[in-house]
């Protein structure tokens, strides 16, 4: 284990950004998201969760597959380059890491998508573990240990200073690359920091949250429910939960006219969204209850049925922060929980 | 001016009224009035079927100036539609203005179909005004670019 | 809060109503959400707090097609949107029976989470009996307190006024709220350069995540298919591009209400990211109240908006230039 002190991070960002891109939480206008790094960023690694979870660093809220150009009576066809550079993300909490984890499951798997793919070859996961989890986090409710994140790099804040744990050979790598600002340190104070964060963790509201009964097997059940139809009222069918949650996978392919060619581009898709898989004998789901119920079901439901119950919500709790009507998937589990205890 | 090697060549988007403003464009040309032809017109029933988003659309696909042009006030073919029109028009110029755009890019200008010298003098006085600002980079989208 | 829910409870039980809609209580102490009651019982849960920030407005809108009345609770800012509904024939006043609540100011848990208040397990202060200008907050990491103002929405800072536009009954005393000018923040920025514009606008936008909820929570944004939803259009309104499209979005979104937009602030609120989106309605108000006559969108149910308006001697466009 290594340390390096918070005030030589600047110097750690400069080094590491030398010869990749390095992604951090970036302070903008008020609000904390992941960025690329320069020299005038205002890093902020103080603030818990980043509005958007860093998984635009794999996928990318928009990204372009290719461009036609139109010359004369000729098209011309570019497909975009993949990610062919080296890039580090840093700061990431142990629930976005397991976020990425479960986009692997998507895109990883045959047909393997290579953008993605691309992405997760050269990126370099540098995780942090949560000094002061909020009343929002449920990360425990899925085994997920926030004091002990598993990445390429684990490090923990502790009175100033930063410990440092490569765990893989990229870490590794990573490590070697940056040694020459590291010191020794042993693991006193990221153990006694670990049982604190631990001990924090247990006296959170959503901690004790039980998934019972949500798994791969109840899908009839659970589809059925009556539950939803009160459920999904306060619903705007906006986009906030699905664009700011570290799992959600579901894009759309469009073409932007560029006056002079095509762009064929792909985009976060929410399935809040009316024109969600939206094909051309119209809409399957006409309804914003069908739309609001396939967010939860998939992750709850569908999700695990085909990835050996590995559920794809990883409890950050950024859409219990977000959602404009107050719903999210807490009160869901919930709703359901109490409809159970009813009969 | 600099020199180089290609010489600015703005792209104007001029919306013109079936009524007055179009035919008014017609007789500039009938009457051999030159204008740039930078201006490239296109028709619409009236001023007022001009929707904020077409002149947004126009910046975006790679216009550097969209002027319209309807009837003088009170002498709309559907009697109030330029009035409308006007507000409209106002209110975004404004918005535009607000957001950081320069002012000069956008112009509204009534022309009858008896002003074909009016149509040429305005287009010829709005291509320099848009030669003047240079090219559009606060509208336009990257990806229209060349 | 008593008083309204065995009000509630009273025309629930003789027929008057066959809903009501409220706040629910939340699972955290701060995230009541809107939702109908049909059941008595059921109110049990019901809340009405500082945290109840919501514009049940535009949920008459669907309310106002279902079987019976629906009791509405209502805020002052929120009658104004009710009325501009009502003009717009987009809700049925006699669907409604609008009790209209009192208010001390919404309150906007972001604020208080930036001002290092985390791990929140109790609020109090927050009641509408609640006498006090502290919050006060128990959390994980011990007490926290803070101004009740400081944590208050943009919106009540310029509040409207503590009167109902249209209401049934009132129940529940209102505070003045208002502390600042409504236009203060829009004449800052018309005062700048236009590369200051470009670049404050540039800045706010580019956090843009397309997500929409500005535009779904709006209760002046009611048509039945959004422009921006259409599949003619080959920019996505969800693909967050950092280029023209979140201005274009942004400015037509506003655009499309002006004139209607009653200022009540909802989009502000609901912004994941935090952007003054108020700042755009906000400039058509003040520029139709300059060029056009005060106009207060949903004050009456009768006047003419000022875009389906006009005057023989209206300003010609080219006065952008000119002020």
């Amino acid at each position: 284990m290594y340390k390096i002190a918070k005030g030589n991070l600047s110097a750690l960002f400069q080094l590491i950004a030398g010869e990749r891109e390095l992604y951090v939480p970036v302070n903008n206008g008020g609000q904390v998201n992941f960025a690329a790094w320069t020299e005038d960023a205002q890093v902020d690694l103080d603030t818990l969760k980043s509005v958007k979870s860093p998984k635009d660093a794999f996928f990318p809220q928009s990204e372009n597959l290719y461009t036609c150009y139109r010359d004369g009576k000729k098209i011309k066809i570019e497909p975009e380059e993949l990610q062919n550079q080296n890039f580090v993300v840093f700061g990431m909490k142990a629930c976005d890491v397991k976020g990425v984890e479960v986009l692997d499951k998507v895109f990883l798997t045959d047909p393997v998508d290579t953008f993605y793919a691309a992405r997760r070859a050269h990126g370099t996961i540098v995780a942090m573990a949560c000094h002061e989890p909020e009343e929002t986090c449920f990360c425990k409710v899925f085994g997920i240990d926030c004091a002990n994140p598993v990445a390429d790099v684990a490090t923990w804040m502790v009175e100033g200073e930063l410990y440092w744990k490569a765990l893989t050979e990229k870490g590794e790598a990573l490590t070697t690359a940056v040694a020459s600002l590291l010191t020794d340190a042993d693991e006193a104070k990221v153990e006694a920091e670990q049982a604190a964060i631990r001990a924090i963790v247990e006296k959170l509201p959503y901690s004790d949250l039980s998934l019972e009964g949500w798994n791969g097997d109840v899908l009839t059940e659970k589809f059925n429910s009556p539950v939803w139809e009160e459920l999904y009222k306060p619903c705007l069918a906006c986009g906030t939960c699905t664009f700011v949650c570290p799992t959600c996978q579901c894009y759309d392919i469009k073409d932007y006219d560029t006056g002079h060619g095509v762009q064929r581009y792909r985009c976060w898709d929410s399935c809040m969204y009316s024109d969600f898989t939206m094909m051309a004998h119209g809409n399957n789901r006409t309804s914003q209850l069908q739309r609001f119920r396939q967010r939860f079901m998939h992750k709850l439901v569908y999700f695990p049925a085909n990835n050996d119950g590995m559920y794809s919500c990883v409890g950050c709790g950024r859409c219990v922060e977000k959602c404009p009507s107050s719903l999210n998937i807490v009160k869901v589990v919930k709703a359901f929980e109490k409809q159970g205890g009813d009969q | 001016m600099s020199l180089t090697n290609e010489e600015f060549r703005p792209k104007i988007v001029a919306f013109c009224c079936n009524w007055c403003s179009y035919a008014g464009a017609d007789l500039a040309g009938s009457s051999r009035l030159a204008y740039p032809a930078d201006v490239k017109i296109i028709r619409v029933p009236c001023s007022c079927r001009v929707n904020p988003m077409f002149i947004l659309r126009a910046f975006e696909k790679g216009a550097d100036g969209v002027i319209l042009c309807g009837c003088h006030p009170g002498d709309c073919h559907y009697s109030t539609g330029n009035y409308y029109a006007r507000r409209r028009m106002t209110l975004l110029f404004s918005m535009l203005d607000y957001i950081g755009v320069e002012n000069g890019r956008t112009r509204v200008e009534w022309v009858s179909a008896a002003e074909g010298v009016k149509f040429s003098q305005t287009m010829n006085e709005f291509v320099e005004k848009i030669h003047s600002l240079g090219k559009n980079v606060r509208l336009g989208d990257l990806r229209c670019r060349n | 809060m008593q008083e309204l829910i065995s009000r509630a409870k009273e025309l629930l039980e003789n027929g008057t109503v066959a809903r009501v809609l409220g706040w629910k209580a939340g699972d955290l102490p701060y995230n009541p959400e809107p939702a109908f009651f049909t059941q008595a019982e059921e109110l049990k849960d019901f809340v009405y707090n500082g945290f109840c920030g919501a514009n049940l407005s535009k949920y008459m809108i669907e309310a106002s097609k279902l079987e019976g009345k629906t009791l509405v609770c209502l805020k002052p800012c929120d009658t104004y949107s009710f009325n501009q509904l009502i003009k717009e024939h987009r809700v049925d006043r006699e669907k409604a029976y609008i009790v209209g609540v009192g208010c001390k100011g919404k309150l906007d848990i972001e604020k208080a989470k930036k001002l290092g208040i985390k791990g929140i397990e109790s609020v109090s202060g927050a009641e509408m009996t609640d006498d006090t200008d502290t919050l006060t907050f128990q959390t994980i990491y011990g007490e926290k307190t803070c101004a009740y103002a400081d944590v208050m929405l943009e919106r009540c800072h310029v509040c409207k006024g503590k009167d109902h536009m249209v209401y049934d009954e009132l129940i529940g005393q209102s505070k003045d709220t208002k502390d600042a000018e409504r236009f203060a923040e829009v004449e800052r920025i018309e005062a700048m350069s236009p590369e200051e514009k470009f670049a404050f606008f540039q800045k706010e936008l580019s956090k843009c995540i397309r997500c929409n909820a500005c535009r779904n929570v709006c209760p002046a944004c009611s048509c039945r298919k959004c422009v921006f939803d259409s599949n003619k259009f080959d920019s996505a309104q969800k693909a967050n591009t950092d280029s023209f499209e979140e201005k274009m979005f942004h400015i037509i979104r506003a655009f499309h209400v002006a004139g209607r937009c009653t200022d009540c602030g909802e989009c502000s609120r609901v912004c994941p990211q935090g952007i003054p989106l108020h700042l755009f309605n906000r400039k058509f108000i003040k520029d139709i109240n300059e060029l056009y006559g005060e106009y207060q969108a949903g004050a009456d149910t009768e006047s003419k908006a000022p875009l389906t308006n006009f005057t023989f001697d209206d300003a010609e466009p080219s006065i952008v230039t000119k002020r």
